[in-house]
């Protein structure tokens, strides 16, 4: 299972839980289990449909341009981060 | 990706320093920048801007400008497309499009002095200068807020009525200055401080600076009898310049074509589009190509400066100097719309060290000031000069040596960022240690007045979407296209890293940067990710020629393709051979024409880390700062021209030192910016600096087949708390605002003497 990381500002939704573990081939389908979970969370990754403007995903280390398609292998570990662009 | 076997490889392109391809058109001035564009009719074209720092427009009257004599079309924000709050994606980024248009042309409100309200094209640039006194703008002035903190007070006068603080995602419930609240913690960081041995918490600002490239923003536009627009412009991405245009005029993006000119410095600020849009609409209602040149002042008073910002550090550490606790404060400028830089501030405070009970909370706020643009290392050097101070105080504090410090809690492969995510393979510690077995280092510094400072920085450098083609020439040469604006030397950089991949000479590949019709999607030059993504794409493109140069060898020799093996450009199968250039005289008989093409999209950073030595001297009367020695020493992962890699660890080392002694944006207290020139704002000039040493680092980066790391933004991070660091030794003066100009620096120092 992958472990998500849940941004401090969200565990509101979450009582707390900093971390879970979910199942999941895709990013779509982590937020999905997350959204289960945790209802409204999803409100919180996503904007219409899509990943929400400001916010990305670190998927391994690496910030993932795949948005929900993103693949997520069994043992990924996943953060939820500010966007960042460069100079 | 297979690295091991490169990482040991001895190349015969990569890390040699050949001439630069557009070395000849540079050095002669035949390069076309945007200024020198024109085409015939082209008629030009002028910005209104506001005279206030904040206030309600409550009418435009153009009608007198449009009669006036030798003026071909007038426009507002009325002539573009209304957009309600549409977020696009842009590759590097997204965008709120309503508030980028609302900058290019100002709806409704003016936010900050310079913002642009109206613009006429004329036969030339003074008529349209006239004209634009003609315009009659009915301001109802409100009271600006320039300082972020003042920004931030509940009392504040509000920019966006609707705008309400996103805490990573959630939405605040009433308006506010404040856009955005990030917030990070991880482990016991209340406890961990309470049994820290040292506990040191110290308060920095910094003042708004420029990009200060020395190309002002030019455009040229043509929207065609049939429709199509095309737009040749100094930009950092074509791509993102032309979607952003199609999205403010609401017009497909096949509909455009922007046409990337030779640009004169970028450093994040040629991002977002200005004059495009505004240059197209004008063009749509005249009917003729429509030129516009921004003048410094506009520059300075209309285009992005790097945030200002207050930031509060607090560090906690065993007596023996390990860090158990960390706690940053971070608000940055986002200026007039909301999306600055903070996020990677607060990614990048703890950035460099190990400390397990972390909390960092950062601030974007709106205030009165041009909307904020990337900046090298956007939000990065903030936040280093706050945390590096901290640092190299603990390390005084404790009697422990600043690098013995920092090898102690240096990142690391497998570091846990207080954001989140895991370090791969990174070189911080051996910028450390390479500083510690320096020249400069060793070497004692004499003399009164006199300091030693070091520091060190950060930056992610970005991966992102690249494209390339490359065609073989029957004289065994390579033409390479790609999209990838050149600012840094990448033409040459990225050709290497082709030819060292088909085995031919840098000189025998001929890089191309495409318009938006000529080659496929990249994203910006930007993120320090050229020399690593689009030199990726280029290694690919050489596999692909590879394989099919293969081929044809396999049939001049009636084999099996797999049986064919190329070793450094020699084609080879049982006895027989044939070099890249030979084969390359065949490709008629045996095929026609060898086209390779790679489209990538690399995840991830390539984490580049820097480590800066700088001395010295301050005149105890006047307070100038002299920078005597400087070295900058980074992990580049592999450089692949040495030069241009020396030369952007030289330029982020320079920025850095202007950004620390004397760039500043001043404003009066109705925040309008009273020094947009280059004689009051005050960028380091080659009298100023000595020359910047340079020791590169090569640590691989297994994400990249040479093993390369971005290089360009890193150099920026460390350089003024390094400098505050040696000024602190020097002057016995510690420095918490930037910049540390002579009035500024007198002052802290008359105050500590009394």
């Amino acid at each position: 299972m992958a472990k998500v990381y849940i941004p401090a500002q969200w565990r509101d939704l979450t009582g707390g839980t900093a971390d879970v573990q979910l199942d999941g081939h895709s990013l779509k389908q982590i937020v999905a289990g997350l959204e289960a979970r945790f209802p409204g969370i999803a409100a919180r990754v996503c904007d219409d449909g899509r990943i929400a403007a400001g916010l990305a995903v670190s998927i391994d280390g690496a910030i993932s341009s795949r948005g929900l398609l993103a693949p997520v292998e069994p043992h990924s570990e996943i953060h939820f981060l500010p966007a960042i662009g460069g100079g | 990706m297979a690295s091991s076997s490169f990482e040991k490889k001895k190349y015969k392109v990569i890390g040699t320093r050949p001439v630069r391809h557009d070395g000849a058109d540079k050095v002669t001035g035949r390069a076309i920048y945007g200024s020198d564009f024109r085409l015939t009719g082209t008629v030009h074209g002028k910005i209104l801007r506001s005279p206030h720092a904040h206030a309600r427009i409550k009418s435009i009257d153009t009608s007198a400008a449009e009669k006036h004599p030798g003026v071909l079309a007038v426009v507002t924000s009325g002539d573009f497309p209304n957009l309600k709050n549409k977020i696009a994606n842009l590759g590097e980024g997204s965008v709120n499009l309503a508030h980028l248009g609302a900058n290019v042309l100002a709806h409704g409100k003016v936010l900050y002095k310079g913002h642009a309200v109206a613009a006429v094209a004329a036969v030339n640039p003074h008529v349209a200068e006239e004209a634009l006194k003609l315009i009659q703008v009915q301001y109802e002035p409100l009271k600006p807020v320039v300082w972020v903190l003042d920004a931030m007070r509940d009392d504040a006068p509000l920019l966006h009525d609707d705008l309400r603080t996103s805490s990573m995602g959630k939405k605040g419930d009433k308006p506010s200055n404040i856009s955005a609240h990030i917030h990070f913690e991880t482990g016991k960081v209340d406890e961990a401080f309470a049994k820290a041995d040292v506990v040191i918490e110290r308060e920095f600002k910094t003042a708004s600076v420029h990009q200060g490239y020395i190309e002002p923003h030019v455009a040229t536009a043509l929207w065609n009898e049939d429709g199509h627009l095309t737009i040749w412009t100094s930009t950092q991405g074509a791509f993102t310049a032309r979607q952003q245009t199609a999205e403010l005029l609401q017009i497909p993006v096949s509909q455009v074509t922007v046409v990337p000119c030779e640009i004169g410095g970028g450093f994040g600020g040629k991002i977002a589009v200005y004059l495009e849009p505004v240059a197209a609409v004008l063009s749509r209602k005249c009917g003729r190509p429509v030129k516009m040149v921004m003048n410094r002042d506009e520059v300075f008073e209309g285009t992005g400066p790097t945030p200002g910002s207050f930031v509060r550090v607090k560090l906690g550490a065993t007596r023996s100097g390990q860090l158990v606790a960390g706690e940053a404060w971070l608000a940055y400028d986002a200026g007039a719309f909301p999306g600055g830089m903070i996020g990677p501030g607060c990614m990048c405070v703890f950035s460099c060290y190990e400390i397990p009970n972390a909390r960092v909370d950062g601030y974007d706020v709106v205030n009165n000031k041009p909307k904020t643009q990337a900046y090298r290392a956007p939000g990065a050097t903030q936040a280093a000069f706050a945390c590096e101070s901290v640092i190299d105080e603990l390390a005084e504090k404790l009697g422990i040596d600043p690098i013995e410090l920092r090898l102690k809690n240096a990142a690391k492969e497998g570091t846990r960022r207080v954001d989140g995510p895991v370090y791969p393979r990174i070189g911080f510690i051996e910028t450390l240690q390479a500083a510690q077995a320096s020249e400069h280092w060793k070497s004692p510094l004499v003399g009164p007045h006199r300091g030693r400072g070091i520091a060190s920085g950060y930056w992610f450098n970005i991966g992102l979407k690249s494209s390339a083609s490359a065609s073989v020439n029957p004289d065994g040469t390579v033409s390479l296209v790609e999209g990838s604006t050149d600012i840094g030397g990448t033409r040459t950089s990225v050709a290497m890293q082709l030819a060292e991949t088909l085995g031919i000479r840098a000189e025998d590949v001929r890089p191309q940067v495409a318009d938006t019709d000529g080659v496929g999607y990249t994203d910006v030059t930007g993120g320090s990710r050229v020399t690593f993504a689009t030199g990726l794409a280029a290694y690919e493109v050489g596999l692909d020629i590879q394989r099919q140069m293969a081929q044809r060898a396999a049939l001049l020799w009636e084999c099996d393709p797999a049986k064919v093996a190329c070793t450094d450009g020699v084609y080879k199968t049982n006895g027989k051979s044939i070099a890249f250039a030979e084969l390359a005289g065949k490709l008629g008989e045996t095929g026609g024409p060898v086209v390779g093409r790679a489209a990538v999209d690399p995840q991830g950073s390539s984490n580049g880390f820097g480590t800066h030595i700088v001395d010295v001297e301050v005149d105890p009367d006047t307070a100038k700062v002299t920078i005597l020695r400087y070295t900058a020493i980074q992990d580049v992962g592999k450089a692949i021209h040495p030069s241009y890699v020396e030369g952007q660890m030289q330029g982020g080392a320079v920025q850095g030192i202007g950004w620390a002694l004397n760039e500043e944006y001043v404003f009066d207290e109705q925040g309008r910016m009273q020094n947009p020139n280059y004689l009051d704002y005050r960028m380091p000039t080659a009298l100023d600096v000595p020359m910047i040493d340079t020791i590169i680092v090569e640590v691989f980066n297994p994400a990249h087949p040479y093993g390369v790391r971005g290089v360009g933004e890193t150099p920026i991070v460390a350089p003024p708390a390094a400098i505050a660091n040696a000024i602190y030794r020097a002057s016995g003066t510690r420095m918490r605002e930037l910049p540390m100009s002579p009035p500024r620096l007198w002052a802290a120092m008359t105050e500590k003497k009394s």
